[in-house]
C-alpha cells in the first residue's frame, strides 16, 4: 500500500474528507455537496453559464483580490501603528526594511485591481442584462458593494501618512463641506438655526462627522483606520455572503431564458 | 551640453527594445495564425499590377513582425547616453506638438471621446473583425511605445499608480470589444432566426472539475501576476505628511478623478454630493426602470440598444474618459496639459466666465442687476425649472412617448429626472465652452449655485 492510500484511509483523513476522492462521478457530486468552501457552487452548471468568454471571471476575482487584500491587511496591521508618530515610519520601514514588506505592495496593487474588477464585473452584469428579473435586487446588492469598495480603497489611501495620503483624503473629504443642509458650506445649512445659533458650522457638520476634526489629523486617521480594518470589511463580507447566496436562489448563472 | 530631463536614456532605449521584442512575439504568432487561416490579400501597388497578384496575408505579418525585430534589435544597439540621446526611432516633434494641441483642449478631449464613442458603435460590425482589432492593438502599443521616447510622457504614465490605469484603458477596451464580437454574433443569428451563440453546446457539465478547475487556475494566475506587479514596481511613498505644504495639483483617488473633473463645471455641492449620490441611486434604479424583457443572459446589441448605449455612454465618456482627462492631462492649477507637454506651474489660462444673470441683465436687458436675489437669478430658476418640470411630460409625449407607456407614470418620472440629470453634466460643459457660462443660477450668498 502506497503513502498516498495510507493516509487517504486513515482515519484522520477520512474524518476530515467525508468521501472517497472525487474521480469518479457520484464522488465529484458529493464533494460540492459536502464541503463547506465548495457548497456555494451547485452541483452543476450549464457549459455556456461558465465559460470565461460569457462571465469573463471579474466577479469571481473581485472575490479573490478581497480575499487576498484580507490576508495582506492583517499582515500589515501586524506592523503597521495608526498613530502621527508611527503611520509613516511603519511604512518606510515596510518598503526598506522589514522582510516581507512586499504585503504592503500586493495589498495596494491589488486594492487598485479590486476597483477596476468590479467595475468591469459590473460592466459584464449590465452587458448580459443580468440585472433583469428575477435578479433585480442582487444588482442592488452589487451597487453596495461597489460603493463600499471605494469606500475601503478611499480609507485605505490615508493609512501611509504621506502627502499623497493627506492630500487626497482633504480634496476628497472637502466635498462633505458642501453636504447640502449638512455642510457647513452647503446650501440650506443656515436654514438649520435655533434663535440665530447655527446648528451646522465646521465643527459639527457632514466633514467632521467624516473627519473627527476641523482637518485631516490624528482622529482622521485612527477613523479612516477602523473604518478600513474593522467596519466596512464586515459590512462588505456580510454583503458578500449575501450576494453569493443570491446568486444560488436567483437561478445562478443567468442564461437565455 | 548635460540634460537633466534626457527624451532618452540608455536603460530607456533597452527597455523600449524589450517592449518592441514583445510585440515581435505577438506578431510572429499572428503570423502563424494568419497562414494557417490561409486567406489572400490581391495587391495590385498602385496599378502597376495590372490585374494584381493574389499574396497571402500572413505575408504581410511576416514582414511586419520581421521590421519590429529589426526596430526591436535597433534599439538594443544603443550603448552610451549620447547615443541613445540621438537615436532614431521617437516621436516626432511635430507629431508631439500636434497631438498636444488636440488633446490638451477640454473640447476637442469631449468632443473626440463621444465622437469615438459613436463610432465604435455605428462601425461594430467592422470593429469586431479579428484582424481589425488586432491592427488596432498594434497601432495603440506602437503609439505607447513611441511616447515613451518623451519624457514628459514617460513622468506622467511611468507613475507606480498610474500603471494600473493604462492597464485598464487595455483592459476596457478588449472586454468592450469582445461584448461586440459576442453581440454582433448574436444579433446576426436572431436576424436569421438560428439560435443564440449562448444556447449552442450548452450541456449541464459538474461544476468538480469543470468550473472548480477555471477558477484555480485563475487563483494561480492571479497570485503570480499580483507578486510579479509587487516585486517590479514599488508601492509609492511620498514625503511625510504636512498640513502646510499644499501640493499642486491636489488629486483625489484616481477612481474619483471623474468627479473632481465635474468640480470645473458644477459647484461640490453638485459634482461632490448630489451627482455622486444620484450615480448610486441611478445604477440601484436600472432593473427597476428597464422593463424590456429581452436580452437576459445573453450578448445582444439590437435587441437593447437604447439601455447600452446610454450605459456605455455614462461609462466610458463620462466615467473613464473623465478619470483619464484627470489622471493625465490636469496638471497644475488643475490646468489641463498635453501628454508631452512640461507640467509648468505658471502657465496661465485665461477665465472670463459669467453668470446667466450678468449676461441677462447686464448685456441682454441693459440695466443694473436687482438687489432682490430670487428676483435676479429669476431667468436661471425659470431656466432649472423648465428643464426638470416641463421637459419631462413634453418628452412623454414625443421623444419617449412609447417608454411612457410601458413605463407608467412614476417609473416613466424616475427614469426622466435621472436621465436629464445625467445630461446635465454635457449640457453645463457646451454652455461652458460655447458661452463662457460659469453658473446658471449664482447665489454665494446660500452656497447655492448650479
Amino acid at each position: 500500500m502506497s503513502v498516498g492510500d495510507y493516509i487517504r484511509n486513515s482515519q484522520i483523513w477520512k474524518s476530515i474528507f467525508r468521501h472517497p476522492a472525487p474521480y469518479d462521478r457520484r464522488n465529484r457530486v458529493v464533494v460540492m455537496l459536502t464541503n463547506f468552501f465548495l457548497h456555494l457552487h451547485p452541483v452543476n452548471v450549464k457549459q455556456q453559464g461558465i465559460a470565461l468568454s460569457y462571465t469573463w471571471c471579474m466577479g469571481g476575482i473581485t472575490f479573490f483580490l478581497f480575499l487576498v487584500e484580507t490576508i495582506t491587511g492583517v499582515l500589515l496591521m501586524f506592523y503597521y501603528r495608526p498613530t502621527l508618530e508611527w503611520a509613516f515610519n511603519d511604512i518606510l520601514a515596510l518598503r526598506d526594511v522589514q522582510t516581507l514588506g512586499i504585503m504592503r505592495e500586493i495589498h495596494r496593487w491589488g486594492a487598485h485591481a479590486m476597483v477596476i474588477t468590479v467595475w468591469l464585473h459590473m460592466y459584464r452584469v449590465f452587458l448580459t442584462g443580468s440585472y433583469k428579473p428575477p435578479r433585480e435586487f442582487n444588482w442592488v446588492v452589487g451597487v453596495l458593494l461597489l460603493v463600499l469598495t471605494l469606500l475601503l480603497s478611499f480609507t485605505g489611501y490615508l493609512l501611509p501618512w504621506d502627502q499623497l495620503a493627506i492630500w487626497a483624503i482633504t480634496v476628497g473629504s472637502n466635498m462633505a463641506r458642501a453636504t447640502p443642509f449638512l455642510g457647513s458650506e452647503g446650501p440650506g445649512a443656515q436654514l438649520l438655526n435655533i434663535g440665530g445659533y447655527d446648528l451646522i458650522t465646521s465643527a459639527s457638520d457632514a466633514r467632521f462627522i467624516l473627519l473627527g476634526g476641523r482637518f485631516v489629523g490624528e482622529a482622521t486617521l485612527n477613523r479612516f483606520y477602523i473604518l478600513h480594518c474593522v467596519a466596512i470589511p464586515l459590512v462588505v463580507a456580510g454583503l458578500i455572503a449575501i450576494h453569493f447566496w443570491r446568486v444560488r436562489k436567483d437561478g445562478g448563472i443567468s442564461q437565455p431564458l | 551640453m548635460f540634460d537633466a530631463h534626457p527624451d532618452l536614456t540608455e536603460a530607456v532605449v533597452h527597455g523600449l527594445g524589450w517592449l518592441y521584442v514583445i510585440l515581435f512575439v505577438m506578431n510572429a504568432w499572428w503570423t502563424v495564425v494568419a497562414y494557417r487561416r490561409g486567406t489572400h490579400t490581391r495587391v495590385r501597388l498602385f496599378g502597376l499590377l495590372e490585374d494584381g497578384q493574389e499574396v497571402p496575408t500572413a505575408g504581410f505579418w511576416a514582414l511586419y513582425s520581421a521590421l519590429l525585430l529589426m526596430v526591436a534589435i535597433a534599439h538594443f544597439q544603443v550603448t552610451g547616453s549620447y547615443a541613445a540621446e540621438n537615436f532614431l526611432i521617437r516621436m516626432p516633434e511635430w507629431l508631439k506638438v500636434w497631438i498636444d494641441a488636440v488633446i490638451a483642449d477640454p473640447v476637442a478631449y469631449f468632443t473626440l471621446s463621444v465622437v469615438g464613442f459613436a463610432a465604435v458603435i455605428l462601425l461594430r460590425e467592422w470593429l469586431v473583425r479579428p484582424t481589425v482589432a488586432w491592427v488596432l492593438l498594434n497601432v495603440a502599443l506602437v503609439f505607447m511605445a513611441l511616447s515613451m521616447t518623451d519624457f514628459d510622457f514617460r513622468q506622467i504614465v511611468g507613475k507606480p499608480d498610474n500603471v494600473p490605469i493604462v492597464a485598464m484603458l487595455f483592459i476596457l477596451g478588449f472586454f468592450t470589444w469582445l461584448y461586440f464580437r459576442r453581440a454582433v454574433e448574436n444579433d446576426r443569428r436572431i436576424a436569421e432566426g438560428r439560435p443564440l451563440f449562448e444556447q449552442e453546446d450548452n450541456e449541464k457539465v459538474l461544476v468538480w472539475p469543470d468550473l472548480v478547475y477555471t477558477e484555480l487556475i485563475c487563483m494561480v494566475v492571479l497570485s503570480v501576476v499580483l507578486v510579479a506587479w509587487g516585486i517590479v514596481l514599488q508601492a509609492p511613498l511620498e514625503e511625510p505628511a504636512s498640513a502646510v505644504k499644499t501640493p499642486n495639483p491636489s488629486k483625489a483617488p484616481w477612481y474619483f478623478l471623474g468627479l473632481q473633473e465635474m468640480l470645473v463645471y458644477y459647484d461640490p455641492w453638485l459634482a461632490g454630493v448630489v451627482f455622486p449620490s444620484l450615480i448610486l441611486v441611478g445604477l440601484m434604479a436600472i432593473p427597476y426602470i428597464d422593463f424590456n424583457k429581452k436580452g437576459n443572459g445573453y450578448y445582444t446589441f439590437k435587441e437593447r440598444a437604447f439601455a447600452v448605449s446610454v450605459f456605455m455612454f455614462g461609462f466610458l465618456p463620462l466615467w473613464v474618459a473623465m478619470i483619464i482627462l484627470g489622471t493625465f492631462l490636469r496638471g497644475p492649477n488643475w490646468n489641463i496639459f498635453g501628454i508631452y507637454e512640461y507640467w509648468d506651474v505658471h502657465k496661465l489660462e485665461v477665465l472670463n466666465n459669467v453668470n446667466l444673470s450678468e449676461w441677462f441683465w447686464l448685456t441682454l436687458m441693459q440695466t443694473q442687476q436687482p438687489q432682490s436675489i430670487l428676483v435676479r437669478e429669476l431667468p436661471g430658476i425659470i431656466a432649472v425649472l423648465a428643464y426638470l418640470i416641463i421637459l419631462p411630460p413634453l418628452l412623454a409625449g414625443t421623444v419617449f412617448r412609447r417608454f411612457f407607456h410601458r413605463m407608467g407614470f412614476i417609473r416613466y418620472m424616475v427614469f426622466v429626472n435621472l436621465a436629464l440629470l445625467m445630461a446635465a453634466l454635457p449640457i453645463k460643459m457646451v454652455l461652458r465652452w460655447a458661452f463662457n457660462l460659469k453658473y446658471i443660477v449664482a447665489i454665494p450668498e446660500w452656497f447655492f449655485n448650479i
